[in-house]
């Protein structure tokens, strides 16, 4: 029987990425169930924080500059005589 | 790590093509990346350039003990950190002016823990984001809110939450590329969402009224 951590919601705020990393002891993964089960502003506290992860994760990564790029090649090319 | 190992054969023959390959792969992430440790542009394409100098100068020396990626990223916070040392525009690790990062949630916004009814409960109101518009979160507006608020962070931070939730590293990748612990990888993340998160608040806040 895994015994549950009675936790404060000052504490659940905290432990949020720890629980959704899936890196909690049982019980402490139990008592954070637990309180956010019945605790309406820590459900959307716990909500937002797993919308504000989502948000990040649908950022596009621009493409590199025309000219950024180009001078990267430049780069390159200089390097590519030396070795040659 | 195989297609890493085909990449880099073409890459030391000399191969413009696979040189490309990397550079669209890597390139925008590394901009990025730079950018968050002297937050200014050009200064940010400098140090990229330096990187990809030490990239192709190292290409004999790699090993693949990392992936080609974590060691070109590894090269690349070197060259950021020595710059930002240089042009002294790292931000502050403890701006004055600003909230302090250790806590999540300001504290102001729970019953002290030795409240006798409440000890540690929230004292506010945690608005409900499900019951905003379903377009408002994904909105051009909000990833533009997330961006400024990440630009605001410490750089230690900036990088951890670029890495893990925009550009999808592990959290074992961004440990081995930074050289911090698990623990300590956790706590930057968390941190920085947090921070986040309280800006997004702001953000939908000022879109209600």
């Amino acid at each position: 029987m895994i015994q549950s951590e009675p936790l404060s919601c000052s504490e659940i705020v905290e432990l949020v990425t720890e629980y959704l990393e899936g890196s909690m002891q049982p019980g402490r993964r139990l008592g954070f169930e637990e309180h956010v089960a019945i605790c309406p502003p820590c459900r959307n506290y716990f909500d937002q924080f797993r919308q504000t992860v989502e948000l990040g994760k649908k950022i596009e990564e621009d493409e590199l500059p025309p000219d950024v790029r180009d001078a990267l090649v430049d780069v390159f090319r200089d390097w590519r005589k030396d070795i040659r | 790590m195989s297609a890493d190992s085909a990449l880099l054969e073409r890459l030391r023959d000399g191969s413009e093509e696979a040189f490309g390959e990397v550079v669209d792969r890597y390139g925008p992430a590394m901009l990025r990346v730079a950018t968050l440790y002297v937050r200014d542009r050009s200064l940010a394409q400098e140090i990229v350039q330096d990187a990809w100098v030490n990239v192709l100068r190292g290409l004999d020396r790699f090993e693949g003990r990392s992936s080609l990626r974590t060691w070109i990223f590894v090269i690349l916070g070197n060259c950021a950190r020595r710059r930002a040392q240089r042009e002294q525009r790292t931000i502050p690790f403890a701006d004055p002016h600003e909230p302090s990062l250790d806590a999540s949630v300001d504290p102001d916004h729970f019953f002290p823990a030795t409240h006798p009814r409440w000890p540690g409960a929230w004292s506010t109101i945690v608005e409900d984001w499900r019951t905003l518009p379903q377009d408002h979160l994904a909105s051009a507006q909000a990833t533009a809110a997330f961006r400024a608020a990440i630009a605001e962070l410490p750089a230690r931070y900036a990088v951890v939450i670029t890495l893990r939730d925009i550009e999808d590293w592990s959290a074992d990748e961004v440990c081995t590329l930074l050289d911090i612990s698990a623990e300590n990888q956790r706590v930057l993340l968390h941190r920085a969402r947090a921070r986040i998160r309280s800006s997004l608040v702001e953000y939908f806040g000022s879109q209600a009224e």
